[in-house]
């Protein structure tokens, strides 16, 4: 199994290791557990090892041009130093993974993708798209990455970095800072719904950054973040997360991304076809957001039946939120789907337990703009 | 340190059952609340059901996920803990003082399979001494 730089880190601090996706990283710590790490971030600050996250530098004339083909968002209205959220997507309107993209400069950018999914990435550009006029370079093996999330973030990251941090915009970012002396980049971007940063150092630099910023956050109350939590706080703040929300055959337009999904895109890109039929015809399913009224804890693959007790779809994710203290879900039903206030029963064992369907996020996001 | 009371039986599956009389009582170890994280949730079993040793009969459900929990002995379901109901996280605070069920065994010799305090703590030693 892989380790991150941080794993002596974290079985010092009482880390709980376990296997994910050939990654061994801590499910929760020992002293706190997920409940109390997910209120610590959203109420003070949490810091998460996200090394195990891929990433990919795309260097060239065509490099634009190059991403441009392989995404769902319009990467020409960015400017330099921004960040934007993107999914790949397949020839069936599938998806291949999401990912961030950083752009340097109209030649230069760098990817960042799920751990899980580096190999799989990988491959996939290599067989969909000849690197014609392009450099593309994994450096996931190079680079540590740490997030720094919650309302305490940017007083944290104020006292350790060498740039205004409050000028930092959401998803931008810079690659001319230090962090504790260490050379950085750091985007104001995260996955908890909290305001935050993510910092990526050089692969060899992660246990100093790990160390220096919990120590920077020490009087503001800060805590390592296993991920248990970070899985938690992503459900809650209504972010996706590929292989649940997204999969081969759930696409972005139903589980309800589609801001990021520019159809009528110039140039098009792989699987914008179907997705444009989708968007046409309208779609025949999609998720919802759904709190149980009944007791019982939803989960991940259980089925969403209506009134009448017909099966009309799958839990894509589900689980107590601890901020609202509530079992919550999220359904890709058949459309036309309930609205909010009405009805959908999860199929918990056998038994049919009601909820009602609610907004999307669960969580108001708390970024700061 | 894993609490391990030594006036009850034990299971393999991290069950504890103490026997008094004619009736039974039982509920999860510490080993198993501390294995599970944050309890949120337990779906008992309704009273007068007839459950066999080994039977899956309640679920724990955990931030992380739904943990089954199964009979030590053959029997009938007396009595289930309401209290659990409203406050789960007294599993994690105390999982012998917060049984789960009261249990009519009918095979007073299935007692006789289970594990002694003793075999039960070399067991979760072993388990431990795996995850460490």
């Amino acid at each position: 199994m892989k380790r991150t730089p941080m794993y002596e880190q974290h079985v010092a601090a009482g880390g709980r290791m376990v296997d994910f996706g050939g990654w061994e990283l801590p499910v929760q710590y020992e002293s706190s557990g997920i409940k109390a790490e997910h209120l610590n971030v959203r109420s003070k600050a949490g810091l998460f090892d996200v090394s195990h996250m891929g990433e990919i530098t795309v260097e060239g004339p065509d490099a634009g041009k190059w991403i441009s083909k392989l995404v769902t968002n319009d990467i020409t209205v960015m400017k330099d130093f921004q960040v934007q959220y993107n999914i790949m997507c397949t020839e069936s309107g599938g998806v291949v993974d999401d990912l961030l993209v950083y752009r340097y400069s109209p030649e230069k950018y760098l990817l960042v993708v799920n751990a899980a999914n580096v190999e799989k990435d990988w491959n996939w550009f290599s067989t969909h798209l000849p690197a014609d006029g392009v450099i593309i370079e994994n450096i996931s093996m190079k680079t540590a990455e740490a997030a720094l999330q919650g309302p305490a973030a940017e007083a944290i990251l104020e006292k350790v970095c060498t740039i205004d941090v409050q000028a930092l915009k959401f998803f931008t970012f810079t690659d001319s800072a230090t962090v504790g002396g260490i050379p950085a980049i750091v985007s104001r971007t995260g996955y908890t719904g909290e305001d935050g940063f993510e910092i990526y150092v050089p692969w060899e630099k992660g246990p100093e950054l790990w160390d220096l910023l919990l120590e920077a956050g020490k009087e503001h109350g800060i805590l390592p973040i296993g991920l248990g939590a970070r899985d938690s706080l992503r459900f809650e703040a209504g972010l996706p997360l590929c292989g649940h929300e997204y999969t081969d055959t759930i696409g972005p337009l139903e589980a309800g991304f589609g801001f990021f999904v520019k159809v009528d895109k110039a140039g098009g890109f792989i699987g914008q076809p179907v997705l444009k039929r989708q968007k046409e015809d309208g779609l025949k399913r999609k998720i919802v957001g759904l709190r149980l009224e009944d007791k019982g804890v939803p989960r991940s693959g259980m089925e969403a039946a209506d009134e009448s007790g017909q099966i009309v779809g799958t839990v894509t994710s589900g689980g107590y939120c601890p901020s609202l203290d509530a079992n919550m879900a999220l359904c890709c039903v058949e459309t036309p789907v309930p609205s909010e206030g009405e009805n959908l029963w999860v199929m918990i064992r056998d038994k049919a337990k009601k909820g009602t369907v609610v907004k999307r996020p669960f969580y108001d996001r708390k970024y700061k703009k | 340190m894993t609490k391990i009371p030594q006036d009850l039986r034990y299971t393999r599956d991290h069950e504890w059952i103490r026997i008094d009389g004619g009736s039974g009582v039982m509920g999860i170890t510490d080993y198993a609340q501390h294995a599970m994280g944050d309890i949120v949730y337990v779906e008992l079993p309704e009273v007068g059901r007839q459950v066999k040793a080994g039977e899956d009969f309640i679920v724990v459900e955990s931030v992380k996920g739904a943990n089954d929990v199964f009979s030590p002995v053959s029997g009938k379901v007396a009595e289930v803990n309401e209290d659990l109901d409203g406050a789960p996280e007294l599993l994690n605070e105390d999982p012998y003082a917060n049984w789960l069920v009261k249990l009519e065994p009918s095979d007073p010799k299935e007692m006789d399979s289970l594990l002694d305090p003793a075999a039960y703590a070399k067991l979760v030693e072993e388990l431990e001494a795996e995850n460490d």
